[in-house]
């Protein structure tokens, strides 16, 4: 038996929608139809009431959410594609994520976004927005990279009593399984040190971990032994962990599917440098998605986010030092 | 009415001493339609989203006049404590939320709190309430929360006060349809027109909208026709309004025209309404005293967080 990544999403949904009343989840085709991608499968059905298609309105689907955690409840609202929630972006950026700061009622909501790029799917249906919201006061972004991170930070960022974007990958749900759901629990705001290691460290999040450790896994093969950072949130930032990590290395490469004009990426190697230059043996390296639209075909598309090959690269490059 | 009146008077003497930074808006004109909406509501039961020009719905509602004073002159007293302004407030643990600049926005957002009740099997009975101006109809966000609401079948009552000039941009240049209310046949909801000059015929039109509401008939749309009376802000003055619009019809003053009609059906005397304004005044001024005299906020005591989480959040603490 194992249990993917999606698998981990819909547990975690259900097991929220049988221990907390206040929990509903709203979205495009997610009831009876079970959702786009079959991560709210069956849940109307076990559920009756508290599962609820949206209309075509990503805008007034938080902004009903923001009404509900007003009054009490605690949606999870499943955006269909992360892309889309651009089209929601005022309601979380100005109604969600100001709430707090202004009145002194904090908006208890989530916000699945399916996130990243998976091959075919183009520009519209393959956006990383995390740096986006965590550039934003009053967010909290996650990024889950494990079958286990997928279901305890849904628990744990349900239970958070801000709004939270819950960032996905679309290329975990299925390829990415685990023998079980309970992996080590770590509290929101502390990253893990994915693959111990001596000589660099790679900093990465979401997908990009695992692209991570297969470059690891390479460059093992030289001799180098490479330390992989999942960040799992990347706002909260645990800088704690990335600095004890290059204290230990002296090197630092950040990995990001993002695009690369600011981002995650840029603020991990911001902070570095600014908290722990004398730490550093090299110049810091960042690697990121290509400054253009996601493109459609699987050739364009695999060299257009970062890979073992890429991150392999930067990694030499950054030993070379 | 003639509470947001003198007090709105009030705040734009103090906006034009330099005492008010940021900006002052006033609702003047609009206050027989904010006022019916904010009297038809139940405080305590019912939700209202006040927009820009509702101080008298929101007096109506039950808003102290301290909230406003506090707001507008920055005392940490004051639901917003200084993090924002002007009518950029609220008080959403007693069903009025602040409002966002964005126009259209609450309008899901009430319906939400009206879907909330819904789940929690205490909808019935219950009304939530916004208010929107000509211009806001044409966002997005306008469209998908009426819509939502309509799908969902909730009591939610959408006064719209369609002041002729969205900022500077008249009607013509804002929409295409004859009027505003032939949209609600569109999205399959109620819809009422009414004089917004005329407080008689709004608060019959408008609480007949609220009732209707309440009793199960779905989201109700009213579109009140009328003029506003000031510019946008008080740094605007206004003068992209045409003298025979100004002149015209909806350029009488709703204030008056409700006194009128009170000493007509020997509802108030002239000089009982006289005193009424008398009790008024001094009420306003203790509200602005009191304002003035509180802190205002400390950047070196401020917490600075937008989050109501504190972390790290320790290992053994989570869950």
């Amino acid at each position: 038996m194992s249990v993917t990544y999606i698998d981990a999403i819909r547990e975690a949904q259900e097991k929220l929608l049988r221990e907390d009343d206040r929990v509903f989840l709203y979205g495009q085709d997610i009831a009876t139809f079970g959702g786009a991608f079959k991560a709210t499968k069956g849940l109307a059905e076990q559920f009756p009431n508290r599962v609820f298609d949206a209309p075509i309105s990503e805008d007034a689907m938080i902004g009903m959410a923001v009404g509900a955690a007003i009054e009490g409840m605690r949606p999870i609202v499943e955006m269909q594609f992360a892309d889309f929630s651009s089209v929601a972006f005022n309601q979380i950026v100005n109604q969600a994520a100001t709430h707090f700061y202004r009145t002194g009622m904090p908006i208890p909501i989530t916000v699945r976004l399916p996130s990243g790029g998976t091959p075919g799917s183009g520009p519209f249906h393959s956006q990383s927005m995390e740096g986006i919201y965590a550039q934003y006061p009053g967010l909290v972004v996650l990024t889950p990279a494990t079958v286990s991170d997928a279901y305890h930070m849904l628990l744990d960022g349900v239970a958070l009593d801000d709004p939270v974007i819950y960032c996905e990958h679309k290329f975990l749900y299925r390829w990415l399984k685990a023998k079980s759901i309970n992996g080590d629990h770590l509290p929101i705001g502390q990253a893990r040190i994915t693959r111990p290691g001596k000589h660099a460290t790679v900093v990465a999040y979401s997908a990009m971990v695992h692209e991570a450790v297969r470059a690891a896994d390479r460059l093992q093969q030289d001799g180098w032994e490479i330390e992989v950072v999942d960040l799992r949130s990347v706002k909260p930032l645990d800088m704690d962990t990335v600095l004890a990590s290059v204290a230990r290395t002296g090197r630092l490469l950040a990995v990001g599917e993002a695009f690369p004009w600011g981002g995650v990426t840029a603020e991990v190697i911001a902070r570095v440098t600014e908290e722990g230059f004398h730490l550093l043996d090299a110049p810091p390296q960042r690697l990121n998605a290509r400054d253009t639209p996601v493109p459609y075909h699987p050739k364009l598309w695999a060299a257009h986010r970062p890979t073992p090959e890429s991150i392999c690269e930067a990694l030499r490059k950054l030993l070379s030092f | 009415m003639l509470r947001a009146r003198i007090l709105e008077n009030k705040l734009s003497s103090l906006y034009k001493a330099g005492k008010i930074v940021g900006g002052v808006y006033l609702g003047r004109g609009q206050e027989a339609v904010s006022a019916t909406l904010g009297t038809a509501l139940i405080q305590g039961r019912d939700f209202f989203a006040p927009l820009i020009r509702d101080q008298a719905g929101r007096t109506a509602f039950g808003e102290p006049l301290i909230d406003c004073t506090r707001t507008y002159l920055g005392s940490v007293e004051g639901p917003m404590r200084g993090r924002d302004g002007n009518i950029h407030r609220g008080r959403p643990s007693m069903g009025m939320p602040a409002m966002i600049s964005h126009l259209g926005a609450q309008v899901p957002v009430v319906a939400g709190m009206l879907f909330a009740k819904r789940l929690q099997g205490t909808l019935t009975g219950r009304v939530g309430a916004t208010c929107i101006g000509d211009g806001a109809t044409s966002t997005g966000a306008f469209h998908e929360g009426l819509n939502t609401a309509a799908v969902e079948k909730l009591p939610l009552v959408v006064v719209v006060a369609n002041n002729q000039f969205a900022y500077s941009t008249p009607n013509d240049r804002q929409f295409a349809c004859g009027d505003l209310v032939e949209r609600a046949r569109g999205y399959g909801i109620g819809g009422f027109s009414v004089d917004g000059t005329d407080l008689l015929a709004c608060a019959s039109v408008i609480g007949e909208a609220v009732r209707r509401a309440r009793h199960g008939g779905g989201p109700q749309m009213v579109v009140a026709q009328l003029l506003r009376l000031s510019g946008h802000g008080e740094h605007d003055d206004g003068s992209y309004v045409p003298t025979d619009v100004r002149e015209g019809y909806y350029g009488r003053d709703c204030i008056d025209v409700a006194i009128g009609q009170l000493v007509e059906n020997q509802m108030a005397t002239a000089a009982e309404i006289s005193e009424w304004q008398d009790e008024i005044a001094e009420e306003v001024q203790r509200a602005v005293a009191q304002a003035q005299q509180e802190a205002t906020p400390d950047p070196y005591l401020e917490d600075w967080t937008a989050l109501s989480t504190r972390f790290p959040i320790s290992q053994s603490t989570a869950q």
